[in-house]
């Protein structure tokens, strides 16, 4: 037996995000609060979002779940901070065509979140990593309304 | 047991490069060709609607339909045929007593018992019954191997308890639960009893004769017959006093313009036309668990888990949940891998053809007992083999290296 095909998914900088995860936590004063859990294998996310005059300020999540969805999570934070709404939620719409294997603008820097691209190959598995996109993007979309 | 495997079609292939170890037969079990060659012969020739008409393929469908409910008669040992109705499946069972049954005899103040080890299909309809009628919903506690005392059992069922619902056998712990002593206690105490026997009635012999439960509850794809077919076994006096749930066709006697009566046991509770090449399929499962016999089964997946728990204890870092005593569990294993989640340790089993379960189990409940988010479990059936646990547990060394060394 060989690592060679878990090695498509499991890539080194998921496994690092995985087991160091970024923005972990969570904010207090004037956020978002989203949490959403994933019924079909009980993993879950608590996320919080600062968003003041369009932009995504501040991030932090926590929760429980296996490699892929708490390393989307962190790697998800990660990308947004800084980033304006409309801008977090084409990222998000980029990040799901990227789990379906399609085509997507180059536009951002993705920079991490390129590694959960191997995911695609592992449809089982492809619901765990938009677990906190999802999040994100409900919790961007009721903020903006 | 080594030659049965033939008899499986499905297991004659290979997964991701290797050959498949399926060992996720808690969730549904594979089916023997005997089945499969008896609905392909349904479609092929007797396709037809039951208990309508009188032509000749109408009267087959219908022979072969009310034959398998006699299978299923005798294969739990009730009374009568009037006992067996068909059902979708446990769930449906469940929620059938809890509607009909639960909704007629169950107020305000009365006790609903039910365990912290149930499934979600023989706990939701329970606590939404309570809801509904104003009842306490009280739970039997476990012992802390993740078994049921008959002591706390006393205590917890009183003389107000109008229903006590338990699993026959945990889908999570593996737990075989003594429901004849539970059903003893519930009748002293004026309480009835549902058991669900999904994880039951594939694996070990069942009477309600002898268990004397008022209701008990399976499902055909568990036991090798298809899915979408169940049973709900209940007393005749309780069935009797019951109203149907689905009024329709098949169901009926007399339709006046404002009023109906309904037909005899146990056609009252099958309204619309039914599973008929399930209910077929089950008859055949049920011919094929007979002749392998299903103190052979048990016997062989009792071994299995045995050697199953030694082998996985020599790989280290891992908590194997529900009894360690072989004698007092059924053919599963739920268990963690410290620091590999278990979809991670599933993804990298499949990666290896290897089929195990992971997540809540439809437990959540039981999960927060456990004080787990999620657990991976193993199941074995009367295909599996030796080298199936070999392949499995070195899959588990192999995750293992994975994730706590290479990374």
């Amino acid at each position: 037996m060989s690592f060679n095909n878990l090695d498509q998914l499991y890539r080194s900088v998921i496994m690092d995000h995985y087991k160091k995860p970024r923005n972990k936590g969570s904010l207090d004063e004037n956020s978002v609060t989203i949490d959403m859990n994933n019924p079909t294998c009980g993993d879950r996310i608590h996320l919080t979002l600062k968003i003041n005059d369009g932009l995504v300020e501040d991030a932090k999540f926590e929760g429980e779940g296996c490699s892929i969805s708490m390393s989307s999570a962190s790697m998800m934070t990660e990308v947004i901070i800084g980033k304006k709404v409309d801008d977090a939620l084409q990222l998000a719409d980029i990040f799901s065509k990227m789990m379906l294997g399609e085509d997507y603008s180059d536009k951002y820097d993705l920079g991490d979140v390129e590694a959960l691209q191997g995911v695609s190959k592992f449809p089982a598995r492809i619901k765990c990593a938009t677990l906190a996109w999802k999040a994100m993007e409900r919790g961007v979309q009721a903020e903006s309304k | 047991m080594n030659d049965i495997r033939k008899y499986f079609p499905v297991l004659n292939q290979e997964v991701n490069g290797h050959p498949l170890v399926y060992l996720d037969s808690a969730a549904t079990s594979q089916k023997p060709t005997q089945v499969l060659e008896v609905l392909k012969k349904y479609y092929e020739f007797d396709n037809s609607n039951v208990h309508r008409g009188v032509h000749t393929l109408g009267n087959r469908a219908t022979d072969s339909y009310e034959g398998a409910r006699e299978k299923i008669r005798k294969f739990i040992n009730a009374n009568s045929t009037e006992e067996i109705i068909y059902t979708r499946g446990t769930t449906t069972s469940i929620n059938t007593v809890a509607a009909a049954y639960g909704r007629a005899n169950v107020n305000e103040g009365d006790e609903i018992v039910i365990t912290k080890m149930e499934h979600h299909s023989n706990f939701i309809p329970w606590q939404q019954l309570a809801k509904q009628q104003k009842a306490v919903l009280k739970f039997i506690e476990l012992e802390e191997d993740g078994t049921i005392s008959l002591e706390t059992v006393r205590q917890t069922i009183t003389p107000k308890t109008k229903i006590v619902a338990v699993t026959m056998a945990s889908n999570v712990l593996g737990t075989i639960n003594p429901v004849k002593e539970i059903t003893e206690i519930a009748h002293e105490n004026g309480a009835i009893t549902v058991i669900d026997a999904a994880q039951g009635a594939p694996h070990m012999p069942i009477d309600v004769q002898d268990i004397d439960c008022d209701f008990l509850a399976f499902s055909g794809h568990k036991m090798c017959g298809p899915t979408g077919i169940g049973v709900l076994y209940g007393k005749k006096a309780h069935l009797e006093n019951m109203e149907p749930i689905e009024f329709g066709g098949e169901m009926i006697d007399f339709v006046d313009l404002y009023d109906s009566t309904w037909k005899e046991l146990p056609w009252k509770f099958e309204g619309g036309t039914p599973n008929i090449a399930g209910a077929i399929g089950l008859g055949a499962a049920i011919d094929f668990l007979n002749e392998i016999g299903l103190e052979n089964i048990a016997k062989h997946e009792h071994e299995l888990v045995e050697y199953a728990i030694a082998e996985m204890e020599k790989v280290g870092g891992i908590s194997i949940y529900g009894p360690l005593d072989p004698s007092k569990r059924c053919g599963l294993i739920t268990f963690n891998l410290d620091g590999v989640h278990p979809h991670d340790l599933a993804t990298v089993l499949d990666m290896n053809g290897i089929a195990i379960r992971a997540g809540h189990h439809c437990a959540q409940p039981l999960m927060k007992w456990l004080q787990c988010t999620a657990t991976a479990r193993a199941s074995f059936y009367m295909y599996n083999s030796k080298e199936d646990v070999d392949a499995f547990v070195a899959g588990l060394r192999m995750a293992k290296e994975y994730f706590n060394d290479v990374f």
